[in-house]
């Protein structure tokens, strides 16, 4: 399966970062990336529930294919979300449905940041895309 | 003005907690209670690496060691000791077997040592009795118990009163009770510094107020409470009491026969102990006006299809087989912890404490939530969000608390999405704060 064109430049970005202060560094660049989130847009029917930092995600389908914006008030957390929604961008219910969140932060090098224990709660970001794809 | 203070469970009055800008104002008034024995020291130089002489106890630092990890999260479950270890192991290797029920000779020997584990328990408390600790599965659990089995003495329109800075263990199972009930749930605002405002305590706990309910030692804030005049105003309206232990317990020894509350309540986990084993301490006549919560095992006295009799406390609070292994090695800690010199222990908390602040204090931007007695200290820094700091911490290798701390009403109230906590334990070195001061620097550089 041919990953979106945004995920191929998260892949060969972070093959590149040997050590975690480059991660974190590209991580808060990706961040920056996020298009900002209107007021109204930060409201709490767009909440993503489950989430220690708040994380506030829209999407929206154009001829079948979806596309999200998503936002944090934690830096880090946007990198993680925009390196998330480059891997799905553009994908159809289906395609979204099979997305494997472990596998694609494990290839970037970002295992850690779904691990159990972290809070940061990426895999209920990833359940509320499929919710709102239906 | 009792009334005007007073509001439904489901209600919080905005002004149950006093503070600035997010942060409780630094307070010199020091009259609380803090552990008998506990010294005041103010000549450790900053330079001084303030060594553990009781790490080498505890055989997780060797592989944080291995594994590159500083851990100073002591406050959310504590490192155990070899001596706990072996008690564990010794145990089950030595042939496990049921208490309280078996005639044969393995029965017997668990038994004896379940129920010497009990003693030991209340030795270390001061207690007096062993009749006076139920062992439940924590201190969470040892509070529900006590909101079970305290619920026939409530009649709707009673009151309840808890602190405004209570662990979510010791704030839900009150509220639920509140609302099976149709009871009042009073908070108690907090003061300037982040203690319970006696002023307002005066005032808000009256004649119909049934139950106290406060920590001794704040988890978030990590200060010791006026817990004396608390318990005394509330003995006085004749409330029954009850203390949080969960974080006091591990920070100096305390005399259950001066600490003058009806039940006591802590974890085994923290205090350096196996997980899934609490303690409720209870006063007899406190004891006896506990119902029955939980039905089966060792608690039924007599039991018929249509009725059956049970146990007093304590083996009538635990029902079904209780931690076995987990009480017999918290017995093994409680030894170990009672070989130890207590004065010294208490000094070298003191001074890393103080090595800890005066580190946090040169870090730009970082304001206190409080001024911390011990144990703990709990912190933002300006601009920067604390689940950052939490990833870049974590990334280096430093095991800290970040977020709400199980008192989301807290810090709502004080603003904050959430907050960093460094906490300490007796085996703690100055080592740790050193690798901690080091990666935080180099976290806020990756950040600001």
């Amino acid at each position: 399966m041919s990953l979106p064109a945004a995920a191929g430049e998260a892949l060969e970005a972070f093959a590149r970062c040997p050590g975690w202060e480059q991660r974190a560094r590209l991580l808060l660049q990706w961040g920056e990336r996020l298009e900002a989130l209107s007021d109204a847009e930060r409201c709490s029917a767009n909440q993503v529930q489950g989430c220690e930092s708040q994380v506030w995600l829209l999407g929206e389908r154009r001829d079948g294919h979806w596309h999200f914006r998503a936002g944090s008030d934690a830096r880090l957390l946007r990198g993680l979300l925009a390196v998330l929604l480059a891997r799905v961008d553009g994908l159809d219910a289906q395609a979204l449905r099979a997305v494997d969140l472990a596998d694609w932060f494990a290839r970037l090098g970002l295992s850690r940041q779904l691990s159990p224990s972290r809070s940061n709660g990426l895999n209920a970001v990833l359940q509320r895309m499929r919710e709102l794809a239906g | 003005m009792e009334n005007a203070a007073r509001f439904s469970t489901l209600r919080i009055a905005d002004e149950s907690v006093s503070y600035k800008n997010g942060v409780y104002n630094e307070s010199h008034d020091d009259k609380r209670r803090r552990p008998e024995g506990l010294p005041i020291i103010h000549d450790d130089a900053p330079t001084m690496s303030l060594p553990s002489p009781w790490r080498a106890d505890f055989p997780a630092f060797a592989a944080f060691a291995r594994d590159g990890q500083t851990y100073l999260d002591s406050a959310a479950t504590a490192q155990k000791p070899q001596a706990m270890l072996d008690a564990l192991l010794g145990h089950y290797a030595g042939g496990a077997a049921n208490v309280h029920r078996a005639q044969h000779c393995p029965g017997e020997r668990a038994t004896r040592a379940f129920e010497a584990a009990r003693a030991k328990v209340a030795a270390w408390l001061n207690a007096g009795s062993a009749e006076r600790i139920v062992f439940t599965r924590g201190a969470t659990e040892s509070l529900n118990l006590l909101a079970y089995g305290l619920e026939h003495l409530f009649a709707p329109g009673d009151t309840i009163a808890v602190g405004a800075l209570e662990h979510h263990a010791n704030l839900l199972p009150w509220q639920r009770l509140a609302q099976r009930r149709g009871l009042d749930l009073v908070v108690l605002p907090l003061d300037g510094a982040g203690d319970i405002d006696l002023e307002q305590a005066e005032r808000l706990i009256g004649p119909r107020t049934r139950l106290l309910a406060v920590s001794q030692l704040s988890n978030v804030l990590g200060r010791w409470q006026p817990l004396d005049a608390l318990l005394a105003l509330a003995s006085s309206r004749g409330a029954l009491t009850v203390v949080d232990g969960a974080q006091g317990a591990v920070h100096g020894r305390h005399d259950l026969r001066s600490l003058a509350c009806d039940f006591y309540v802590f974890s085994a986990h923290k205090l350096y102990g196996p997980d899934g084993l609490g303690v409720l301490h209870g006063r007899p006549q406190a004891l006896e006006r506990l119902q029955h919560w939980q039905f089966g095992g060792e608690m039924v006295q007599q039991a018929d299809y249509h009725e059956a009799r049970f146990r007093p406390a304590p083996l009538g609070f635990e029902a079904g087989t209780p931690a076995i292994g987990a009480a017999i090695a918290f017995g093994a800690t409680l030894d170990y912890l009672q070989s130890l010199d207590g004065t010294a222990v208490a000094a070298h908390e003191a001074a890393l404490h103080r090595r800890l602040l005066a580190g946090l204090r040169a870090v730009a931007g970082l304001r206190l939530l409080a001024e911390p007695h011990n144990a703990l200290a709990s912190f933002v820094i300006e601009g920067v969000h604390n689940a950052d700091l939490a990833h870049l911490l974590a990334e280096q290798g430093i095991a800290v608390r970040a977020g709400q701390h199980c008192a989301m009403p807290l810090l709502r109230r004080l603003g904050l999405p959430g907050a960093l906590r460094v906490s300490l334990g007796l085996y703690s070195d100055g080592n740790d704060l050193e690798r901690f001061f080091a990666a935080l620097e180099r976290a806020l550089e990756l950040l600001r």
